[in-house]
């Protein structure tokens, strides 16, 4: 079911996220301030923005799971978190990597976006031993999506408590993308953007058809099991 | 629903007066991390930020005490079933539950904030009063409808003890942010509220949001 | 209209069926005798039963009320008396039972009638959790019964009482309270003797009573 469109999808990614890369390297030009390493932000932010919008979508999957009872809505928000959480993972360690690079600390708390992250970054780890701490399959999925909403509904809270606490000593390079960027840089950006957004969907409904996959065999499995118990009483 | 909140809320109430067991701990939690902090930072007085700061994680962290604690009667008697076979709307369940928080945070400071006075404080709690109790009153609500939350989401978890505080804290940081930002001016020796409006806006925009969002799951935390 | 009507009816734990197409009607007045070894899904059906649980699959209904959307209906008919007995042990009977009473809307003047019946009352201000487990049982019926329900569903009522109480609450829980009951007990003979209608499980599917049920 989810497989459909997954190998266009798959070629569409690596169609894009070939062309970042190549623009990136070869087309963006060099930051005036902070040279080859502000690079980084072409990979660092697109993860950002498709993690936060990952978790948002979790929280909306979990709410038609709440109202329509069907367990799709439910693993579908599972694997939007579950891939955004380790997406990160990945912006905590670009950023901090860039923050190391143009400013000679490995973690920097005036940048707002970034330390909003590493707050629901936190919050989301949560997600995991709350979900498999509870036994029943059916309990487990409706405290996931009641979970999934608050934790949802949090995020833009937060980035907007973060950012009135801050102060802002260093150059926000995030308030660049509002329009502030060069031409060659917002295009390379928005490239990146789209190759990261695409590579998450990919990835999103990959695993959704492979876990549909395996919970078909588990299906057939027990089918068998019981069809042979009944044959041997 | 009012009438059946305020009876689940009395009974809590009726409980904790009883038991004792969650508002001292609180209390005692709270003036021990303030022994630790005047250890820890090595200041006999503090104020400004610092003070806002210390006080303000001290009272969350004593929160987690009175959330792990909430639905402890109803573990102990063999889980929330009794509840469920009441004919009590469950929005009524998340009002008893958040006021029975509320009001223990509320007594616990009654004495909390006044020992940071005592104990830590350099300026004195007298400067702004009027302002630090809107403050408190703003951001036990949101304590105390986040707290009932994820009470709910943990109190039949195996793992009920690691999970609330996990999710509880992160989900209080914008509370933190804005108590810590309004209290900040309110404890200098000049105590002076500043952009007091712009915190307590926050406050009461989180607490909108939770509450709203609270009493909309509440329900799917209680069934099967 | 019968008290209870299910038709195939399902409950599943992930992929485990806990109830796999029970069927039974029980009507108004009679008791139905749930029996089967451990595990074979009573306590689930019970529970199912009293609105706790949803069902998965198939229709029921009890006392008139579609499972699972008019479960709200429930509580107000419904008494259950269960593997706990749902008292806050650090409330005094009287007070548990006063908190029951104010929930279903019950005067208080009532709840002295009942603890008079299950013969507590001499113990009604103590904590719950000084009582022995017999008497703490007695009131957990007391609190089962004390908003009338029509229908009461009994997970071994007797258990923990000792025969001189179980004649007490004879005619609060027994077949001449003249309400629909539900009973699961272990004592087979004693259930199908004060039974009208009976119903056997084996891992949660319907099963004949006989020997073969409790292997």
């Amino acid at each position: 079911m989810h497989s459909k469109g997954l190998a266009p999808l798959a070629a569409a990614t690596a169609v894009t996220i070939t062309a970042a890369l190549a623009m990136v390297f070869f087309y963006a030009p060099n930051d005036a301030d902070q040279g080859f390493v502000q690079k980084i932000f072409y990979i660092h932010v697109p993860m950002a923005i498709v993690a936060l919008c990952g978790f948002v979508a979790g929280g909306v999957f979990a709410i038609q799971h709440l109202r329509s009872g069907d367990s799709s809505w439910d693993l579908r928000s599972y694997v939007a978190i579950h891939l955004s959480i380790i997406l990160g993972v990945g912006v905590l360690a670009t950023g901090s990597i860039w923050a190391r690079a143009s400013w000679g600390h490995w973690w920097v708390w005036d940048e707002p976006v970034l330390v909003s992250f590493l707050i629901v970054f936190l919050l989301y780890c949560v997600y995991y031993p709350l979900r498999f701490s509870i036994e029943d399959p059916g309990r487990q999925a409706r405290y996931s999506s009641v979970f999934a909403i608050a934790a949802g509904a949090f995020v833009p809270l937060n980035f907007t408590a973060v950012r009135m606490a801050e102060s802002f000593t260093h150059p926000r390079v995030l308030s660049q993308t509002g329009g502030d960027l060069p031409g060659d840089m917002r295009l390379t950006f928005l490239v990146s953007l789209l190759g990261v957004a695409l590579l998450f969907v990919t990835l999103w409904k990959l695993e959704l058809t492979a876990k549909h996959a395996s919970m078909q065999l588990k299906r057939l499995r027990n089918e068998r099991l019981r069809n042979r118990a009944r044959v041997a009483a | 629903m009012i009438a059946a909140a305020r009876t689940i809320l009395g009974k809590d109430l009726r409980i904790e007066l009883r038991t004792k067991e969650s508002v001292p701990a609180m209390v005692l939690f709270s003036i021990t991390v303030y022994v630790l902090f005047h250890f820890g930072l090595d200041r006999d007085s503090l104020d400004g930020a610092l003070a806002a700061g210390v006080l303000w994680v001290t009272l969350l962290l004593a929160a987690v005490i009175g959330v792990s604690r909430l639905f402890a009667a109803e573990r102990d008697q063999g889980g929330i079933d009794g509840l469920l076979l009441s004919p009590v709307d469950r929005t009524a369940l998340f009002v008893a539950k958040a006021a029975a928080l509320f009001v223990f945070l509320t007594v616990a400071e009654v004495v909390a904030v006044p020992a940071f006075g005592l104990l830590l404080l350099g300026p004195g709690l007298g400067g702004a009063f009027p302002e630090l109790l809107a403050v408190l009153a703003l951001g036990n609500l949101g304590v105390a409808a986040v707290g009932a939350l994820v009470a709910a989401l943990a109190a039949e978890t195996r793992a009920h003890e690691l999970i609330v505080p996990l999710l509880l804290l992160p989900l209080l940081v914008p509370v933190l942010i804005a108590c810590a930002q309004a209290t900040e001016p309110l404890m200098r020796q000049d105590a002076v509220a500043e952009d007091l409006g712009r915190w307590l806006g926050l406050l009461s925009l989180y607490d909108v949001v939770f509450v709203l969002l609270s009493v909309a799951v509440f329900d799917f935390l209680l069934e099967d | 209209m019968a008290a209870i009507e299910l038709e195939r009816l399902e409950r599943r734990y992930g992929e485990r069926v806990a109830l796999g197409g029970v069927s039974v009607r029980v009507e108004e007045g009679q008791t139905l005798a749930v029996l089967g070894g451990n595990g074979a899904g009573k306590t689930t059906l019970l529970r199912v039963l009293a609105g706790l649980l949803r069902p998965h699959g198939g229709t029921a209904r009890v006392l008139g009320a579609a499972l699972p959307d008019e479960r709200w209906k429930l509580p107000a008919q419904v008494g259950y008396v269960g593997h706990e007995p749902l008292l806050y042990r650090e409330l005094t009977g009287r007070e548990n039972l006063r908190y029951h009473a104010d929930l279903h809307g019950v005067p208080h003047a009532r709840v002295d009638t009942v603890l008079a019946e299950v013969d507590i009352a001499d113990r009604a201000d103590e904590p719950v959790r000084d009582l022995s487990k017999g008497l703490v049982q007695r009131l957990a019926i007391a609190r089962a019964i004390l908003h009338d329900p029509a229908l009461l569903l009994l997970d071994e009522p007797r258990a923990n009482l000792d025969p001189a109480a179980a004649e007490l609450v004879e005619p609060i829980i027994g077949r001449a309270s003249g309400r629909t009951r539900v009973l699961v007990s272990h004592d087979v003979e004693g259930a199908l003797a004060e039974s009208d209608v009976s119903l056997g499980l084996r891992s949660g599917r319907p099963a004949p009573v006989d020997a073969e049920l409790y292997r």
